[in-house]
C-alpha cells in the first residue's frame, strides 16, 4: 500500500544522504562513540540518518527538555551502559537514544498525561505499582542528580568521570534499590531509565531514536510493513528491509 | 444544572462489542436506542499511522485515560488500597468499539462443563473440593446458549476447526482456520506426539475475505502482526467499529453520542428511569430518560456504576451476603519460554488469533481425583507477531540490561517462542470489588476498589499447567527453558490479560445472583447489565466468544422486555 509518491520521495533522500556520504567522507561508529557528550557533529549525521536532508543536518537533535549540558551528559552515559555499543552493533548513543529521552520528558509522557496523578501518595506494596507523587521529567531530574551525588558518594567522582564498571556498579545499586532518593525509589527511576532506553532504541526512527533503523536491524525487525501473507508459512527465515513510519 | 432530554425507548451505556450488538439487534426491531460513549468515536479511517509499537504498544494510545478514571487496588482487605495509576495489568478501553478494536481476536466458547460448574463439580467430587471456593452455576446450560454463540461468531467471522472437547455447534465456523505455520505445526505435532489433541486456535481475524449477517464486508488479515493493541487498518479483525455498528446506525434507530461518561442511573429503587451523563469536552450535563438502561461499559463500569448510584444489593465479603461486587476473577496464566540455539524463526509476523490450542487440560477434560484443584486453561501457541521494544527474551540467568542483555535479546528475538496458557480462576470470598473510600475520578465519582489476591485454587492450577506447557515446549524441541517462578501475590505493574470478569453476576437465584440469563438485573427489571461482568466465575479461555454470545441473549431478553415487561424469568 505504500504510494509511489514515497518512493520517489525516498529515492531523493536517499540519493541526499548518499551523495553527503560521499562529500563528507565522515561515517562510522568509531567516530561516533568518540562524540559521547558532544552533540552529534551535523556531517556524520546526515550520514548515518536516512530520514533528513542533508541541508539541515539533523534538525530534531536538539535538546527539548534538558537545558543543563552537564545532566544531558549524565543521562547519555547511563543509557550507553544500559545498551553498549559493542561487536553486535551501535549503542545507545549513536541510535539517538538521549534525544529519543529528552523529547518525551518534554512532551505527554515526561508530564503523566494520560495517568492518574490525583493524590493523596503513600508508599504502596510491591504489587501496587507506581505511586510517586513525581512526573516523569521530575523523576528523570531527580534521579539524574542522584546518579552523580551518589557516584560522588561512592566513588568521589562525578559520574561521567567514572570507569564504565564503576558506571555499571552505581547503576546496579540503583537497580537493587540501595540509593535513597527523593519523592521516589531509586529502583522505580532505574526501571523507568531502561524501560526508556530500550524504547529508544527500539521506537520508530520518527521518535529521534533507532537511527537509521539500526535498532530494528540488529534485531531483524522489519519494523512496519504492510503484510506478511505471502511469507508467513515459509520454512525458511526470511531476513526483511526494515521500513518505517515514514514509509506509510 | 443537568440538561434534560427528550425520553428514548433505550440507552446503552459504553459502545464496545455488548453496546454495538445490543443497539444493532434492538435497532433493526424498531427501538429508538442511544448509545453513549465515554471515549471517542473512531473507525478505519482513523488507523492509518497504526504500526507504530511506541504509541499503541508501549504508551496504549486506544486505552483508557487513566488521568480521567482509574481504580484502586490491594491485595487484601487488610491493606489500604491505592490507585491504579498507570495502566499494566490490563488495559482498559475507551472509544467506540471498546476494547474491540484492540484485541487480540481469540474467539472461544466456555465449555459446558463452565456453566454448570458447582453441580457438575459436586456430582462427580464431592462438596470437599470446591471448599474455599464461591463457586456457583450460571442459570444457563450451554445447550441454551449454542444459538447465541452461533450467532457472535458469524458476525464476527470467525475462523476455526472443531474443537475436539467442544460443546455441541449448530453449525460449522463461519471461516476456515487461520493459515498453518512451521510454529503452529511444531505445536500440534509435539501435543499429538504427547497423546493431546490440538485444534487451530479460532480466530477473529479474517482467514478470508467475508461478509456477515450485518452486510459488513471484512477484507482477508494480512499477518500484518501489528494486531493486539492496535486497530486493523484492513478492516480484517472483527471489531465492533466494521462489523456491528455501521448496520446499527444504517437502521436509523441508533443516535452514537461520544464524549458521552455516565456518572449515574437514575432510578426510584425498582425501576430505572434514564442516565445522567458528563459531555466530557464542553463539561455539561444531560439527563438521558429511557424506558430501558443497558449497562455494557465493562466489568470495572458495570459494577461502580451500580454502586454508585445505590442500584441492586452491594455485596459484603465479611458475609458474603449481597451481589453487586461479588465474584473478581481474573485469569491464570502458566506458560513456557522455550530457546532455539540452532534455528531461527519468523516470529515478528503473525496475528492476533493465529496460533494452535490443546484443550485436553482444560475444564473436567481430564480427571481432578488426585490434583489440589479444579478446571484447568487451554493451553496454546499464539504467533500474534513479536514487536521490538516489548519483546526482549533472555536466558533466566541473563542480567537485565548492558552488554550481556543486549547479545541475549537480540540473539533470541528470533530464536524463541512461548507457550501460554489461559487458566481458568475461580471465585473466592475476599476477591471483590467496591467503592473507594477516598480516592475519586475527574467527575467527582468515587473510583471503583479492586481487592484481589491469588488463592491456593489458582497456585496449584498454575503448577501443575506449567508443567504441561513445559512438556509440549521441550517436545517442541527447545534447546533450553527458563525456570517459572511459583505463582505468589498478584501484581497489578506486568501486563497479564484483560479478562476480567464478574461484579454483576448472572445465576438461577435472587439471593445470589445479580442478574438472571438474560443478563435482566433482579431488584430493577429494566435494566440490564451485559458483559463479562456477568460471569460466575472466569473460564479457560478469553473471554469475549461468552460475552457475545450473552450480548444476542440479552437483546433477545430486552425485545421481550418491551413487548411484554415484567420479570423474564
Ligand atoms: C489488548 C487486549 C487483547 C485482548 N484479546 C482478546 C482476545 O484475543 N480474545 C478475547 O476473547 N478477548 C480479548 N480481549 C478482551 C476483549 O477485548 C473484551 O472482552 C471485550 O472487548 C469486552 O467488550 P465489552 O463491550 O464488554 O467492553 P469494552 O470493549 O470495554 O467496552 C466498554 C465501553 O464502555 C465505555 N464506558 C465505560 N464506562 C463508561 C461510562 N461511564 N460512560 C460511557 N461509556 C463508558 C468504554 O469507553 C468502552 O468503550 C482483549 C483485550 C485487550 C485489551
Ligand atoms: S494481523 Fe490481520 S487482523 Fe490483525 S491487524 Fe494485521 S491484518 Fe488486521
Amino acid at each position: 500500500m505504500a504510494a509511489k509518491t514515497t518512493d520517489s520521495k525516498m529515492s531523493r533522500r536517499r540519493f541526499l544522504r548518499n551523495s553527503s556520504y560521499v562529500a563528507g567522507g565522515l561515517v562510522g561508529g568509531g567516530l561516533l562513540g568518540g562524540l559521547i557528550g558532544s552533540r552529534f557533529n551535523p556531517e556524520t549525521e546526515t550520514a548515518s540518518t536516512g530520514s533528513v536532508d542533508s541541508d539541515h543536518g539533523t534538525a530534531n537533535q536538539a535538546q527539548l527538555y534538558f537545558t543543563n549540558p552537564e545532566k544531558f551528559e549524565i543521562l547519555q552515559h547511563a543509557v550507553e551502559r544500559i545498551y553498549p555499543k559493542d561487536e553486535t552493533g551501535p549503542g545507545a548513543i549513536d541510535l539517538g537514544v538521549p534525544f529519543f529521552i529528552d523529547h518525551q520528558l518534554a512532551g505527554s509522557w515526561g508530564h503523566n498525561a494520560r495517568e492518574y496523578m490525583q493524590g493523596p501518595f503513600f508508599p504502596g506494596s510491591n504489587f501496587q505499582g507506581y505511586q510517586s507523587p513525581l512526573k516523569r521529567n521530575e523523576l528523570f531530574d531527580v534521579g539524574i542528580d542522584r546518579l552523580d551525588s551518589y557516584s560522588q558518594e561512592k566513588f568521589k567522582n562525578k559520574f561521567t568521570e567514572l570507569e564504565g564498571e564503576q558506571q555499571d556498579e552505581v547503576l546496579k545499586d540503583f537497580e537493587a534499590d540501595k540509593v535513597k532518593m527523593r519523592g521516589a525509589t531509586s529502583k522505580t527511576f532505574f526501571n523507568q531509565l531502561r524501560a526508556a532506553t530500550l524504547e529508544g532504541v527500539y521506537a520508530d526512527p520518527a521518535y529521534g531514536g533507532n537511527l537509521n533503523m539500526e535498532g530494528w536491524k540488529m534485531k531483524s525487525f522489519p519494523g512496519h510493513q504492510m503484510s506478511y501473507i505471502n511469507q508467513i508459512e515459509s520454512d525458511k527465515f526470511v531476513e526483511i528491509k526494515p521500513k518505517g513510519l515514514h514509509s506509510y | 444544572m443537568a440538561k434534560t432530554l427528550p425520553k428514548t425507548d433505550v440507552v446503552v451505556v459504553g459502545v464496545g462489542w455488548a453496546g454495538s450488538i445490543i443497539a444493532a439487534e434492538l435497532g433493526k426491531e424498531g427501538l429508538k436506542v442511544v448509545g453513549l460513549e465515554r471515549g471517542r468515536e473512531r473507525g478505519l479511517k482513523d488507523y492509518s499511522m497504526i504500526h507504530d509499537e511506541l504509541r499503541y504498544g508501549i504508551r496504549y494510545e486506544l486505552m483508557q485515560d487513566l488521568s480521567k478514571e482509574t481504580l484502586t487496588f490491594r491485595n487484601n482487605m487488610k491493606e489500604r488500597a491505592l490507585p491504579m495509576r498507570q495502566l499494566g495489568s490490563f488495559l482498559l478501553g475507551e472509544g467506540l468499539g471498546g476494547s474491540g478494536v484492540h484485541w487480540n481476536g481469540h474467539t472461544f466458547r466456555f465449555l459446558p462443563y463452565d456453566f454448570e460448574i458447582r453441580s457438575k463439580t459436586v456430582e462427580k467430587y464431592g462438596e470437599e473440593k470446591i471448599k474455599g471456593l464461591q463457586l456457583q452455576d450460571w442459570g444457563i446450560t450451554y445447550d441454551e446458549l449454542e444459538p447465541y454463540f452461533d450467532k457472535y461468531e458469524k458476525a464476527a467471522g470467525i475462523g476455526g476447526e472443531e474443537n475436539p472437547f467442544g460443546g455441541k455447534r449448530s453449525n460449522p465456523y463461519p471461516n476456515p482456520p487461520m493459515k498453518e505455520t512451521p510454529l503452529t505445526k511444531r505445536f500440534k505435532d509435539a501435543a499429538k506426539t504427547l497423546g493431546m489433541k490440538p485444534y487451530h486456535m479460532p480466530s477473529a481475524n479474517m482467514s478470508e475475505a467475508y461478509e456477515n449477517q450485518y452486510g459488513a464486508k471484512m477484507a482477508a488479515c494480512q499477518y500484518c502482526a501489528f494486531c493486539e493493541r492496535f486497530g486493523c487498518e484492513y478492516g480484517a479483525k472483527a471489531d465492533p467499529t466494521v462489523a456491528v455498528i455501521p448496520f446499527a446506525k444504517n437502521t436509523g434507530n441508533f443516535e452514537l453520542r461520544a464524549h458521552s461518561n455516565v456518572t449515574e442511573v437514575i432510578h426510584d429503587g425498582s425501576k430505572a428511569t434514564g442516565v445522567k451523563y458528563v459531555d466530557v469536552q464542553t463539561k455539561e450535563e444531560f439527563i438521558q430518560p429511557a424506558e430501558i438502561v443497558v449497562l455494557t461499559s465493562y466489568v470495572m463500569n458495570n459494577t461502580r456504576l451500580l454502586l454508585s448510584s445505590k442500584l441492586g444489593r452491594p455485596y459484603n465479603p465479611d458475609t458474603g451476603k449481597g451481589v453487586i461486587g461479588k465474584n473478581y476473577c481474573y485469569q491464570i496464566l502458566p506458560g513456557t519460554t522455550g530457546f532455539f540455539d540452532d534455528e531461527q524463526f519468523n516470529t515478528f509476523m503473525g496475528a492476533g488469533a493465529l496460533g494452535a490450542t490443546v484443550d485436553d487440560y482444560n475444564g473436567d477434560n481430564f480427571d481432578h481425583s488426585d490434583v489440589d484443584f479444579i478446571h484447568g486453561g487451554s493451553i496454546s501457541i499464539n504467533q500474534s507477531g513479536a514487536r521490538a521494544i516489548q519483546h526482549n527474551p533472555v536466558p533466566q540467568d541473563t542480567p537485565r540490561w548492558g552488554k550481556e542483555f543486549k547479545k541475549q535479546s537480540i540473539k533470541y528475538f528470533t530464536r524463541s517462542m512461548n507457550i501460554g496458557t489461559q487458566g481458568a480462576s475461580m471465585p473466592t470470598r475476599t476477591n471483590y470489588m467496591d467503592l473507594d473510600p477516598a480516592y475519586k475520578d475527574a467527575y467527582g465519582q468515587p473510583l471503583l476498589r479492586l481487592t484481589y489476591d491469588f488463592s491456593d485454587q489458582d497456585k496449584n492450577l498454575y503448577n501443575y499447567i506449567g508443567k504441561i506447557t513445559d512438556q509440549i515446549m521441550k517436545e517442541m524441541g527447545a534447546s533450553f527453558i527458563n525456570d517459572r517462578s511459583p505463582l505468589e501475590h498478584y501484581d497489578i505493574v506486568p501486563y497479564q490479560t484483560t479478562h476480567n470478569t464478574g461484579g454483576v453476576i448472572m445465576g438461577a437465584e435472587k439471593e445470589t445472583s445479580a442478574v438472571n440469563n438474560y443478563l435482566q438485573m433482579w431488584d430493577a427489571e429494566n435494566v440490564f447489565v451485559v458483559g463479562a461482568s456477568a460471569f460466575a466465575h472466569n473460564g479457560g479461555y478469553n473471554p469475549t466468544g461468552t460475552v457475545g454470545a450473552l450480548a444476542y441473549r440479552a437483546a433477545e431478553g430486552i425485545l421481550k422486555y418491551s413487548k411484554d415487561g415484567g420479570a423474564l424469568v
